[in-house]
């Protein structure tokens, strides 16, 4: 079963992806800043990993870029949750080394669409 | 997939309302000059997370709303514009506007505000007028938010109406693209679902073994598609790898598209798998709509979500796994007890029954109190509504205030947290009414401009202590004994201490107001205030000083439910003394015993002369103790002083769950509750404040006080 | 004292059996003694009967209050009823009983208190037209108190209101 560890500061947001993934079949772990991701993330590897960008303590784009430099990440799918005003974002996120984006607001079959894209 | 999406709109909606209550307290931070950097971030992210949020689960007007808003946050945050007091007016305003929308759809009704849009056209002026370009801008985004699904949704269900008969896609991905973690086969499985197709891999530029790094990627890819599917779809597929990667997209010549017959007798097997993705994508189209009838379909249960949420509570999933981990212990030891009795009885077993009763007790006893801690929130659940109000009611009035807070993190069962929240709002809106000044009747008195209003809270003993001090001008006496003739509560020659006539501001119908106020004149007197307190079995007075200020002081229980008692005798009576009260229990030596005003007796000890408060007389029971030696004395600490209750004897400790004697019958003076002891009968609990009224003894803190001194004159003499 | 019925179970069980039968035109009373008189409450006001078992005193209350009890958990207050209608006071015995009544305080506020009573007789049926608006009492019993007078085979028979009875 692939992993996905799911990081996201709204609980909401965070349930609706976890639910998701985990109906498609993903083992999903949550984390609510970057910085339990990365603590999370270094103590077990993912299939992937979907963080939001926005977050307190360490955002999206810190942790893809921290992520990137363990080697167990190295080419593991690091994708961002933005928002359509992000634009500068997803460079931004690009360049830190993340593997793409997913637009908010989605809904579950996009999100798991997507998803598609990078893992099978 | 169909997933409820209504199944997280309850904590879509308590998140956003705990994001709104952080906005405001950093916008009122502003408002203070207080920011730290970190404000406008915290500000921002929390309307950002209501916009993501309200978009994803389809609350549009919340969304639209909240857009604008973030719109403007972001240039602040981005140093483009200083935040003004119009903007935190704006602000503060949009958050009342979103709190009503949130509460509003959590009731199931998505009707909005009419100050909805007056705002939005505030916050898109601001926007147009002073930045023209970044207004532009925004307009532009904002018209995107609105078409962005409906795009993403077109292009799934695309009718593509395009003649085209199909399109060559050539992928040169870059070399790194695996370290972006991004698979270019799974690229390409992507693109050949879109319908028929013919893939061509391209080797030519693979190097040789020697210059081969095995992490990079030097395959290439062209593949034709015959199928009816847009350009924009297939940007879609590279959408991630687009900058770095060269993708060419032709459309295929008319001729070309013969060659789809050919394709399938080719690979009839790899035609079938695209038949059924093909099958798959338009099957997804429905889905998009049906979304929108689930959404229709799912108000109903909001409702209810919103009922039940009037009772519930958010626990820390740490405090559920410590309540796991002790119920999984209680079983054990009821395992290991049951087990002994399978065998025969001896008197090993007679010892390890001994034990597990023990442990039993121990079990239930923590999770007792992991239970009771799952009910305790922070005060702060109620103080952060203050500085809103604060601020309001001060503009509204024409009066500064400085609000201070303080022990924000004392805990209170959340009962009693939502109970006592009405009575500190009306305390509180009633210091800044009449106890604080205007700035000028202050400068002339010689004060501060700014008036001072503190929220205290603090444990002590049992309690928890709330208190609200002003430094305006404090209770006018004379003003309030007038009243009190005039409504006929005390006589014309009614001798009072100003503490008493204090007192009598908590008198049903009593308000000190010269003309009924907008803010506290709302028909709801202090002695509202007064019995609301009483309800949760606490206690409200006052303390004053003409011209310095006046501090109320309320008094609570920590929880409604346990308390751990003192077990005491008198005759043939038990009662409960409760433990967080005693300080100390102890034989009584006479010759430390001295009569004071013939009144009652004091004790003197170790400096401090201790009222003695014979619990037989005050209740009219029949002690065995003939005299004071013969029985004991528990001395238990009240209102900042010290008391001894004289009793027969002490009996057990322990815990004792609170039942109330009110339900079936009436507040009895001097007890608080009842309980049901191990053999089924019941107890009463005492209530020492109230006790000590009974018994007539009076300012016991001046009096142990008084009594310090007298002792201290007399060791020096 | 014509027929008493002293077993407390029987008299429950016919409580039980009563529960939901109402007949439109006929009102159904428990009757017990107290001072060799009859009295009676609406059936549907009585919860249980039970034993006396003794109650927990509440300090400073009225004389004929005799404390608190435990009901299953739930504490009720316990009144002598003799002494509430100001009858001379009994110990005691086998035969007395605490009946478990509900009553509507003036608050509008539902709340059950037992009331202590020499024993219990019968269950009577009376139609509303039977019952008389009380006279002028002989007995020194409240006024207040009495709803009218019914009758039984034995006589005449109290009938008490207990959201005045039980009011304190």
């Amino acid at each position: 079963m692939k992993k996905i560890l799911a990081v996201d500061d709204s609980a909401s947001m965070r349930q609706m992806v976890s639910f998701t993934l985990q109906r498609a079949g993903y083992k999903v772990t949550e984390a609510k800043d970057g910085v339990e991701a990365l603590g999370i993330a270094r103590s077990e590897t993912f299939d992937l990993v979907l963080s939001d960008v926005n977050m307190p303590n360490m955002d999206g784009i810190s942790l893809i870029r921290e992520l990137r430099t363990l080697p167990e990440y190295k080419f593991v799918p690091l994708l961002m949750l933005t928002t359509e005003s992000g634009l500068e974002k997803k460079t931004e996120g690009k360049q830190a080394g993340a593997t793409g984006w997913i637009v908010k607001p989605f809904n579950p079959d996009q999100l798991i669409a997507t998803l598609g894209k990078v893992l099978r | 997939m169909t997933v409820d999406l209504s199944q997280f709109y309850q904590v879509f909606f308590d998140e956003s309302l705990e994001g709104l209550d952080a906005m405001e307290a950093e916008l009122l931070r502003y408002s203070e000059g207080t920011q730290d950097d970190e404000s406008i971030n915290t500000i921002f992210r929390a309307a950002h997370s209501i916009k993501g949020g309200s978009g994803t689960f389809g609350f549009d007007s919340i969304a639209g709303f909240t857009h604008v808003l973030e719109t403007l946050l972001d240039q602040i945050r981005d140093g483009q514009r200083d935040i003004t007091s119009q903007h935190i007016d704006l602000f503060l305003q949009s958050i009342d506007c979103l709190r009503e929308m949130i509460n509003a759809l959590s009731s199931g009704d998505d009707s909005v505000p009419e100050s909805t849009a007056q705002l939005k056209a505030a916050f898109e002026a601001i926007l147009n007028d002073e930045v023209a370009d970044e207004g532009e801008q925004s307009a532009l985004e904002a018209e995107q938010i609105t078409t962005d699904s409906a795009t993403q949704a077109a292009a799934i269900a695309s009718e593509a109406h395009e003649n085209t008969s199909g399109w060559k896609v050539t992928f040169i991905p870059s070399e790194d693209i695996l370290m972006t973690g991004n698979e270019p086969l799974y690229l390409i499985q992507e693109l050949t679902e879109l319908g028929d197709h013919e893939v061509e891999l391209v080797t030519e530029k693979i190097p040789s073994w020697s210059e081969l790094k095995p992490e990079f990627c030097y395959l290439r890819w062209i593949v034709k598609l015959y199928c009816d599917c847009t350009e924009q779809q297939i940007n879609e597929v590279f959408e991630w790898v687009a900058d770095e990667s060269e993708i060419k997209i032709e459309e295929l010549a008319a001729t070309e598209s013969t060659k789809v017959a050919a394709v399938p007798a080719l690979n009839q097997q790899d035609t079938a798998s695209s038949e059924a993705a093909a099958n798959e994508v338009k099957s997804s189209a429905p889905a998009v709509t049906k979304n929108a009838d689930t959404k229709a379909a799912t108000a109903k249960p909001a409702t209810k979500a919103k009922q039940a949420d009037a009772n519930s509570i958010r626990v820390g999933i740490d405090k559920v796994d410590s309540l796991i981990n002790m119920v999984g212990e209680l079983v054990i030891t009821q395992a290991m007890l049951s087990q002994l009795f399978e065998g025969e009885m001896t008197a090993q077993s007679l010892t390890r029954m001994k034990e597990g009763l023990a442990q039993l007790e121990h079990n239930t006893r923590d999770l007792q109190e992991s239970v009771m801690r799952i009910r305790m929130l922070p005060i702060s659940f109620v103080f952060s509504r203050f500085p809103r109000l604060v601020r309001d009611t001060g503009q509204k009035l024409g009066k500064k205030i400085e609000l201070i807070l303080q022990g924000e993190s004392t805990e209170l069962d959340k009962t009693v947290m939502e109970k006592i929240s009405d009575p500190l709002v009306h305390l509180v809106r009633n210091a800044m009414d009449h106890g604080l000044e205007s700035p000028e009747q202050r400068l002339a008195a010689g004060k501060p401009e700014i008036g001072k209003l503190t929220l205290n809270a603090y444990h002590q003993g049992g309690n928890v202590v709330i208190e609200i001090i002003d430094d305006g001008k404090g209770l006018d006496p004379i003003k309030i004994k007038n009243k009190a003739i005039s409504n006929g509560l005390i006589g014309e020659n009614d001798e009072l201490s100003e503490e008493q006539i204090n007192l009598l501001i908590f008198e049903a119908g009593f308000s000190t107001a010269e003309a009924v106020s907008d803010l506290s004149g709302r028909g709801v007197g202090m002695d509202v205030v007064k019995s609301n307190i009483q309800a949760l079995n606490g206690s409200v007075d006052v303390e004053s000083v003409v011209g310095k200020g006046a501090t109320f002081r309320i008094r609570l229980p920590l929880t409604l439910a346990i308390l751990d008692g003192q077990l005491i005798r008198i005759g043939q009576h038990v009662y409960i003394i409760p433990l967080v009260n005693i300080i100390e229990s102890l034989q009584i030596n006479q010759n430390d015993v001295s009569r004071i005003g013939g009144e009652y007796d004091v004790l003197h000890l170790r400096g401090e002369y201790v009222p003695i408060i014979c619990l037989a007389d005050v209740f009219l029971h029949k002690s065995d103790a003939q005299t004071l030696t013969d029985g004991l004395l528990v001395v238990v600490e009240v209102d900042g002083g010290k008391v001894g209750i004289f009793v027969d004897d002490l009996l057990a400790q322990q815990q004792v769950v609170i039942k109330s004697l009110e339900a079936n019958y009436n507040k009895v003076e001097g007890i608080s509750g009842a309980t049901i002891l191990g053999d089924g009968t019941v107890s009463l609990i005492i209530d020492i404040v109230s006790l000590v009224r009974m018994a007539g003894v009076k300012n016991i803190s001046s009096h142990n006080l008084v009594a310090t001194e007298t002792h201290a004159q007399g060791g020096t003499a | 004292m014509t027929e008493e019925i002293t077993d407390v179970e029987k008299i429950n069980q016919k409580l039980g059996l009563l529960d939901g039968v109402e007949n439109a035109n006929v009102e159904q009373f428990l009757s017990f003694f107290l001072d060799d008189e009859e009295y009676a409450v609406d059936i549907l006001r009585v919860q249980e009967i039970r034993c006396w078992e003794g109650a927990t005193v509440i300090p400073n209350s009225p004389i004929s209050v005799k404390g608190v009890m435990n009901l299953r958990g739930t504490i009720v207050p316990v009144m002598d009823l003799r002494l509430r209608l100001g009858l001379a006071e009994q110990a005691y015995n086998s035969l007395t009983v605490v009946i478990v009544l509900k009553f509507i305080t003036q608050d509008g506020i539902e709340k059950i208190s037992g009331v202590v009573v020499d024993a219990v007789a019968d269950v009577h049926s009376i139609s509303p037209e039977d019952i008389q608006q009380a006279p002028e009492l002989s007995s020194n019993v409240n006024a207040n108190f009495v709803k009218g007078l019914g009758s039984s085979k034995s006589g005449a028979l109290i009938l008490l209101d207990p959201d005045t009875l039980l009011a304190i």
